[in-house]
């Protein structure tokens, strides 16, 4: 029986192909080749645009539909409200792109003036298009977004992710390698079925020595717009994010409570802050928004003083 | 790709679903599970595939997390959830070391794994196959259609919730589908709205309409709403079986409905 093999070397490793274990692996051949081992020129390319791109987040889950999107969005729209803050959110869920709805753009690329988004989204002409493509074609849209487009003089870069732990995500961190990403905020619902995909992608930050900014517990706990006492839809049955984060030594920066108005403003395209300044998740988003500064600028401090000793 | 393959590990299985969507998070697995525990309640024999190797939810859904795999003459027995085995299982859940062990590997050893769950499980007779997907329309989704195409599918089973967001991306799956020559048995609409406990208010906590319309604007049936419990999010975190525990609730009515409209869709006495 054809065996997968678990102990892959690795494309870039000198055993890339020949090993024991790359026997039977699809891949085999052009490990072998030697076309792993030599690295990406659009490595060293991506370097030098990001160079004015001062701060860059990714935003991951591992598990889908908790609010990645609407986080990376709100995020943005949070950091733009200060009118000298350039922020930039790149989309690279290429087969579910939602920003563009979130954003209420239907192709023009700017939200405000210190606002602009890309999306694989811009690029289909019908909301029916279906991105079918395989790993290496996504990895390459995502090579192009990083090196092709012309970013500028950008504060903060958000790159909102699709749920996984596979090639879009090796990819943004291996082109972002050279360039330096300051960290990556998770987010998660407080259910088991949520956290247990969470641990994984925390598992993957580690292994590829992605910084954890902290997590987001989203849609924790629902208050009845009509009698005004609270629900748990999603109830934490294994201590929600706040045991998960305890556990694996990551910061819990807040907890987000469901909100409908917040999923009717992303269907009409519009920020969520806007239409409920005083909703209890507007002040949530905006407490976890202040803590991804602070932590951005404790880093960037940090490396000043390391320059400068 | 066989034009006409060996019969193999899948000739013993009558029916074979896919539960789509496109969009994540809107409860691909969790139907998949009640679908299978309501299918079991009519009798059927069925089985579980999950595809999803990033993020694999289903043996928690049984409360078969823990489990092994066994090797068998045929291939890989699948994990079985009782002694009449009515209910079997097979997912890269139950093949990792640790439950934090993350799979992160890229589209072509994805493809490899997947193709090897299709053949390689040994299934033995079944009625009806779910097969569980990751979100998207990418390599999960075509080795999973590729390997399958064959046995001929019965069709797909879409799933979103009440959001343009979530419609915008399931439009896509559909597109997906048609792209695949895969049959669309139906569009699924869950989290739709929810009841609160207290003074039984129902809000649409992700807005509402989204479900009719996407199976209106593809032309496909609308096979049903199921509404936010959180008896059914116990149910799936504890690994019980919601189908049996909570037989008077608004969500079993829902999901048992369903489950009678895709026996309903079955062609009869096919070998």
């Amino acid at each position: 029986m054809e065996e997968v093999p678990h102990d892959c070397p690795g494309a870039d490793s000198a055993q890339a192909g020949r090993g024991a274990s790359c026997q039977g692996c699809p891949n085999q051949r052009l490990c072998a080749s030697g076309a792993g081992a030599t690295p990406d020129p659009a490595i060293e390319e991506i370097k030098e645009k990001m160079k004015t791109v001062k701060h860059k987040i990714l935003v991951l889950s591992g598990k889908g539909g908790v609010g990645k999107s609407t986080f990376s969005a709100h995020l943005a729209h949070g950091l733009a409200e200060d009118e000298n803050t350039q922020v930039a959110l790149l989309d690279i869920d290429i087969c579910g792109p939602s920003i563009p709805k979130i954003m209420g753009l239907e192709g023009e690329q700017y939200v405000e003036d210190n606002l602009g988004v890309m999306s694989v989204g811009f690029l289909l002409s019908s909301p029916d298009d279906a991105v079918i493509w395989r790993g290496p074609k996504k990895n390459g849209m995502i090579k192009q977004f990083l090196r092709d487009v012309d970013w500028g003089e950008v504060d903060y870069l958000i790159v909102d992710t699709p749920p996984g732990t596979s090639d879009e995500h090796l990819s943004v961190v291996q082109y972002l390698a050279a360039a330096r990403i300051d960290g990556a905020v998770l987010i998660t619902t407080p259910q088991e079925v949520s956290l247990q995909d969470v641990r994984k992608e925390i598992t993957f930050c580690r292994k590829v020595k992605l910084p954890v900014i902290g997590v987001v517990e989203n849609m924790s706990g629902f208050i009845c717009p009509k009698c005004k006492k609270e629900s748990q839809i999603f109830p934490p049955t294994t201590g929600g994010a706040e045991l998960m984060c305890q556990d694996l030594e990551v910061p819990l920066l807040g907890r987000v409570p469901l909100d409908p108005l917040i999923g009717k403003n992303c269907d009409k395209g519009q920020s969520f802050f806007i239409d409920a300044p005083d909703s209890p998740a507007t002040l949530a988003y905006r407490s976890i928004i202040q803590r991804i500064q602070e932590f951005c600028d404790l880093r960037q401090s940090k490396e000043e003083n390391l320059i400068n000793s | 790709m066989e034009a006409a393959a060996e019969p193999g590990n899948l000739a013993g299985i009558r029916h074979i679903i896919l539960v789509l969507s496109g969009k994540g998070g809107v409860g691909k697995s969790t139907i998949s599970t009640e679908l299978a525990l309501a299918l079991r309640h009519a009798g059927k024999k069925v089985g579980i595939l999950d595809v999803d190797l990033c993020g694999p939810s289903i043996p928690r859904m049984f409360g078969a997390q823990g489990r092994a795999v066994h090797q068998c003459d045929r291939g890989w027995a699948p994990v079985f959830l009782d002694q009449e085995q009515s209910i079997s299982l097979m997912s890269v859940g139950f093949l990792l070391e640790k439950p934090d062990e993350a799979v992160v590997w890229r589209g072509p050893k994805k493809n490899a794994l997947i193709k090897q769950f299709v053949s390689d499980v040994a299934w033995g007779e079944l009625d009806y196959l779910v097969v569980d997907t990751p979100p998207g329309t990418s390599d999960e989704h075509m080795a999973a259609i590729e390997a399958l195409r064959a046995y001929q599918p019965l069709g797909a089973l879409v799933v979103t919730t009440p959001q343009a967001v979530s419609v915008g991306d399931v439009r896509r799956e559909l597109t997906f589908c048609r792209k695949t020559g895969l049959r669309v048995m139906g569009v699924v609409e869950n989290m739709s709205g929810f009841t609160c406990p207290h003074c039984t208010e129902c809000t649409s906590v992700f807005s509402r309409g989204g479900g009719e319309e996407l199976a209106r604007l593809a032309g496909v049936p609308f096979l049903g709403s199921v509404p936010l419990d959180p008896e059914l999010m116990r149910s799936l975190e504890e690994g019980h079986d919601f189908i049996r525990e909570f037989p008077g609730s608004p969500t079993f009515t829902a999901l048992t409905a369903i489950a009678r409209k895709i026996l309903d869709a079955t062609p009869a006495g096919l070998p």
